[in-house]
């Protein structure tokens, strides 16, 4: 299963993207940012890249501004 | 086991706590005890969640959307600062009223050597504002009008909302101290037009000392905000510039998680209460102790008099008794603890005409009962007789 990750500019609205998307019974999981993708010393939300449309609108709707998303190899 | 006190001085700070205070603060320490923001660990993302939750809490009682807009520090005063000194520049007009604090005085003061202009509106006697006052002294480089809602010396309510229409209208920033009303008087910042807003969270929230924050309604442009402080956020990490979003750009350092998550458990406690339940029954008491003063020969009692247009904070003096005396031996003889002086407020003492000697101040929390007002009222009778 491929997976993706999704950064946000702080650890508050990656926490609230966790909320929203397991409210929305979506499985995905904090953890620390890949290297490769930011310097930041925060946290990410692993999401299964198959979601990608539907993690989006959620966070969308919500207003949730998104960073920038990244399939993992 | 200490003997049993009466404690009246929750405008200082609210004691007892509730006991899920303490067990949140415990639990915090123990079991989760990360640093929020800065690891990618499950204990900093789970220290994370309780600062979160904490903000979503604050965020909800003031009517607010979007919880990144709530900036946590020490206490009110730190988030009076940050509003004023991070948005007034050289030249801007403040407006402020006679009954504030020296939370919002002081650093009006001292801004007011940076060359910014301040202008202090006059109360009346019982403490109240007439917001055609603030209108009157509009000026075409007025930028922000700043109040306090209830008053930390007599519990007098000033008017928010007709202040909210003016300062709306007029294009003025509107910044609210609640520092004595929050988790007591329903506020909704929207509705109020409230632009920023001064919490604490050791009075009335019941959380511990050291907790506060400040509001950033979204009027505000907080990328024209300047920090009180600058430092690590967990964000932006290859940046050696300040990021310029909210919370980070306020809040630099390790937080005061374990107070956080203390705070949060004293929101969890009031909501469940509920506010409207909370408001009568510190209605209830202050009322009970208004009159009973009133029967007490030689009792001064200042302010409203009226429960329903103040918060549970009330203001005497005992004719032929220094204030310190009458506290003094209220709290020797009786167990009665209470405030004296000027309560960090010279400004409202000379409004309601007690500088400098000041008053004996009451002030009750959710958790004083009937009997203990009864009691401090028949202490202060007791007194009275006696004489000093």
């Amino acid at each position: 299963m491929s997976l993706g990750v999704i950064l946000f500019a702080s650890t508050h609205f990656a926490i609230r993207a966790e909320k929203l998307a397991k409210a929305k019974g979506l499985p995905v999981k904090l953890i620390p940012i890949p290297r490769h993708l930011s310097s930041d010393c925060g946290v990410c939300l692993r999401f299964s890249w198959a979601q990608r449309e539907e993690i989006e609108a959620a966070l969308n709707e919500a207003k949730v501004n998104i960073e920038g998303i990244h399939q993992l190899a | 086991m200490r003997e049993r006190l009466i404690y009246l001085d929750n405008a200082a700070t609210s004691h007892p706590k509730p006991e899920s205070v303490m067990q949140a603060m415990e639990a915090f320490m123990r079991e989760i005890g990360g640093n929020p923001g800065r690891s990618g660990h499950r204990l900093s993302i789970e220290a994370g969640r309780v600062i979160f939750e904490t903000r979503e809490k604050v965020a909800g009682l003031f009517g607010i959307r979007d919880s990144s807009r709530v900036v946590f520090g020490q206490n009110a005063t730190e988030a009076i600062n940050l509003g004023l000194k991070g948005l007034l520049r050289r030249g801007d007009h403040v407006i402020t009223s006679s009954m504030e604090h020296n939370s919002v005085m002081r650093p009006l003061r001292g801004l007011e050597r940076e060359g910014i202009e301040i202008t202090v509106v006059p109360c009346s006697q019982e403490g109240f504002l007439d917001p055609e006052e603030i209108r009157r002294v509009i000026r075409k480089n007025t930028r922000m009008v700043v109040l306090n809602h209830g008053s930390n010396v007599v519990g007098t309510l000033l008017p928010l909302a007709e202040v909210g229409e003016i300062c709306r209208s007029h294009g003025i920033l509107f910044f609210v101290d609640a520092a004595q009303t929050a988790g007591v008087i329903p506020i909704n910042m929207e509705e109020e037009k409230i632009d920023l807003l001064a919490f604490t969270g050791h009075k009335a929230f019941f959380g511990p000392q050291g907790t506060g924050g400040l509001i950033i309604g979204e009027r505000v442009n907080e990328k024209n905000m300047e920090p009180l402080k600058r430092g690590g956020t967990g964000s932006r990490s290859e940046m050696e510039e300040q990021p310029d979003f909210l919370p980070d750009l306020c809040e630099s350092g390790t937080p005061n998680g374990v107070g956080l998550a203390g705070l949060r458990a004293g929101l969890g406690f009031l909501l469940g209460i509920g506010l409207e339940k909370i408001r009568e029954h510190e209605r209830k008491l202050t009322e009970m102790l208004i009159r009973g003063l009133l029967k007490i020969p030689g009792a001064i009692v200042y302010g409203s008099k009226d429960a329903e247009k103040q918060c549970a904070t009330v203001s005497f003096n005992l004719e032929g008794w220094t204030p310190s005396d009458l506290s003094f031996r209220l709290d020797e003889e009786f167990g009665i603890l209470t405030r004296v002086g000027l309560h960090c407020a010279p400004s409202a003492h000379r409004t309601i005409g007690t500088f400098p000697d000041g008053t004996v101040r009451v002030s009750m929390s959710y958790l004083n009962t009937e009997e203990e007002i009864e009691q401090t009222i028949q202490a202060i009778r007791q007194l009275a007789q006696k004489g000093a």
